[in-house]
């Protein structure tokens, strides 16, 4: 039986730049080139081996940016994805995490997959909550915090992290999975695979398109809004020494002082 | 406004309250107004007595949910319950796989946003503060919505103070009919045994990162934490590449640990990790690199190689004891 996955993407800027604030928006700024984030890697390879084990189906690539930014789109497509729908409307700036999941939502119901792929949360803003909500609204069960998917006779089944270890979880499709980074190793893109993205198509689509009113998305929608931005209290550099072969000796006495040992 | 009840999303282990669940019942104490717990499982009647203790007057439960995930059926009972009139102006959950889960099902359900990642809330309860960027910068957030406000708080954000209260009284709700919605069923528990102190209780935490070079090397850091009877963490990076399990994993994603003392052994200190452990009394950080962010917030920074360092440290603890 075919399988059809739609796996939620996040475009975020380079992590290893040091994160901004817009002083007047108060929201994280997010120019310049932005890429997958790493998070979402793991869902696109896991979508990818499940259609294959399925024996068909495919991977649509569901995202939602600002800015019509495609660069991060393109790395998936390259991974080996099908199709990409990205939702891209200046009113989306400022989304709270339930309106994002209001814009996913509405998207990914254009796809009608057997299973939604989802990061548990993104490596920018993680709040964790926006693939459960997405699962609510599309009135999908979901299971969150997955290490380990197989998927047969209609149902997926789930290794998901607990405190104490893993549950085993099983739960028919359609349904939202969230994966953690661990869950498979992500391919790198081949030449030919990155190639073939160009041309792979990529339906935009603005909150119009979606049926939704711009005033329930982007910082017009927003209910909540940053008041007061501070610095942290600094915690100090203390003492640096350079190893010179006994460094464990200051190491010792620094427990010591402590009473730990 | 001042808070004139709040809800607390209490979660159990072993027949008792998770010490976050404590926490947030002495947070929702301190803001005044009535103090309800909501319990999603059939034992609240085991875990009513401390939560009493700790300020709960009532505990909601939903009753046995036989093997369905939390996520569905909790917010789907608290959901009717808002519906149907019985309305806290602020409900607190825990950030656990749970609570997350459910408090992002009643956010859609109810339609109101929800605020994760929260270290503490306002004194009106409308307000949630962040940190971000690694925590060098703080966030306050307002909520700009009708009551009940959703927020999902940090373990170790309040310290647990008993208020010395009777047993909380146990009240069974409702639990409407889902359907295909609450499909989901956990088949099967599996423990990952561990000795030793747990990772976010200990008094001494050793963590391992990537400067270790090589996942056999991570036994230094279990003897260490051993000898220092403390317990063995990881950062994101050895976890990923698959060296220990997740549940040894300290930072944004994983465990919030304030021991006495954390020793970070060849971790640089990305964002990621230095917000799980930065709240750690007393920083203890080795790494080749003078310039690991790590040592920028380290009490005791050595600048050199774990693998001459730790063994060393290794044998100078053995001789002592």
């Amino acid at each position: 039986m075919p399988l059809n996955v739609v796996v939620c993407v996040k475009q975020i800027p380079d992590p290893a730049t040091p994160g901004k604030l817009d002083p007047n928006t108060k929201t994280l700024v997010r120019e310049g080139k932005l890429i997958l984030d790493d998070s979402d890697a793991y869902g696109v390879e896991m979508g990818l081996q499940l259609a294959d084990a399925a024996g068909g189906g495919e991977v649509t690539l569901v995202s939602m940016a600002p800015n019509n930014e495609v660069s991060g789109l393109r790395t998936a497509l390259a991974m080996g994805a099908a199709k990409a729908i990205l939702v891209s409307d200046d009113a989306l700036v400022g989304c709270d995490a339930l309106a994002t999941a209001k814009v996913l939502a509405a998207a990914i119901k254009r796809a009608e997959p057997e299973l939604v792929i989802a990061a548990t949360e993104s490596t920018d803003g993680y709040t964790g909550t926006v693939p459960a909500q997405v699962a609510e609204l599309l009135g999908l069960p979901s299971v969150t915090f997955a290490k380990h998917i197989e998927i047969g006779d209609g149902k997926v089944k789930v290794q998901r992290q607990t405190e104490a270890g893993y549950d085993e979880v099983e739960c028919p499709l359609p349904c939202l999975v969230t994966v953690t980074a661990g869950v498979v190793e992500p391919r790198y893109p081949s030449f030919k695979g990155i190639m073939a993205a160009k041309n792979k198509p990529v339906d935009q689509l603005t909150v119009g398109d979606l049926g939704l009113a711009p005033d329930q998305v982007g910082s017009v929608g927003a209910r909540q809004e940053i008041v007061e931005i501070t610095a942290a209290e600094e915690r100090k550099a203390g003492e640096i020494v350079e190893d010179e072969g006994d460094a464990h000796e200051r190491i010792v006495q620094f427990l010591e002082q402590l009473k730990v040992v | 406004m001042p808070v004139s009840k709040t809800w607390v999303f209490a979660e159990a282990d072993g027949g008792k309250p998770i010490p976050l669940t404590l926490e947030l019942l002495t947070k929702a104490r301190q803001l005044g107004g009535e103090v309800e717990a909501f319990y999603a499982g059939g034992d609240a009647e085991a875990i009513a007595g401390e939560l009493g203790t700790f300020g709960a007057t009532k505990v909601f439960t939903t009753g046995d949910l036989g093997g369905a995930l939390v996520g569905v059926p909790a917010a789907a009972a608290m959901a009717a319950q808002i519906e149907a009139g019985n309305h806290p102006d602020l409900i607190l959950f825990g950030m656990t796989y749970d609570g997350r889960d459910t408090a992002a099902r009643l956010s859609a359900r109810v339609d109101r946003p929800v605020l994760a990642n929260g270290l503490d809330v306002g004194p009106d309860g409308d307000m949630v503060e962040t940190a971000i960027f690694g925590g060098v910068t703080i966030v306050r957030t307002a909520f700009r919505s009708d009551p009940p406000h959703i927020a999902i708080i940090r373990p170790k954000s309040f310290a647990p103070e008993p208020a010395g209260g009777g047993p909380a009284e146990v009240v069974t709700v409702d639990v409407p009919d889902t359907g295909a919605t609450n499909a989901a069923r956990v088949l099967d528990r599996h423990v990952e045994e561990h000795t030793g102190p747990k990772l976010d209780e200990a008094d001494v935490v050793v963590s391992g990162g990537r400067g270790l070079g090589a996942a056999e090397k991570y036994e230094l850091i279990e003897e260490l934490a051993k000898l220092l009877k403390g317990a063995p963490g990881a950062s994101r990076a050895i976890v990923d590449a698959g060296w220990v399990p997740y549940s040894y994993q300290v930072g944004q994603t994983g465990k919030t640990v304030k021991p006495t003392v954390y020793i970070a052994c060849g971790i640089s200190g990305a964002t990621q990790h230095m917000v799980g452990m930065k709240g750690s009394k007393n920083i203890v950080a080795i790494n080749k690199d003078k310039d690991a962010p790590i040592f920028s917030i380290a009490d005791l920074g050595v600048v050199g190689d774990v693998h001459k360092v730790v063994p060393k440290l290794i044998e100078a603890l053995k001789a002592r004891s």
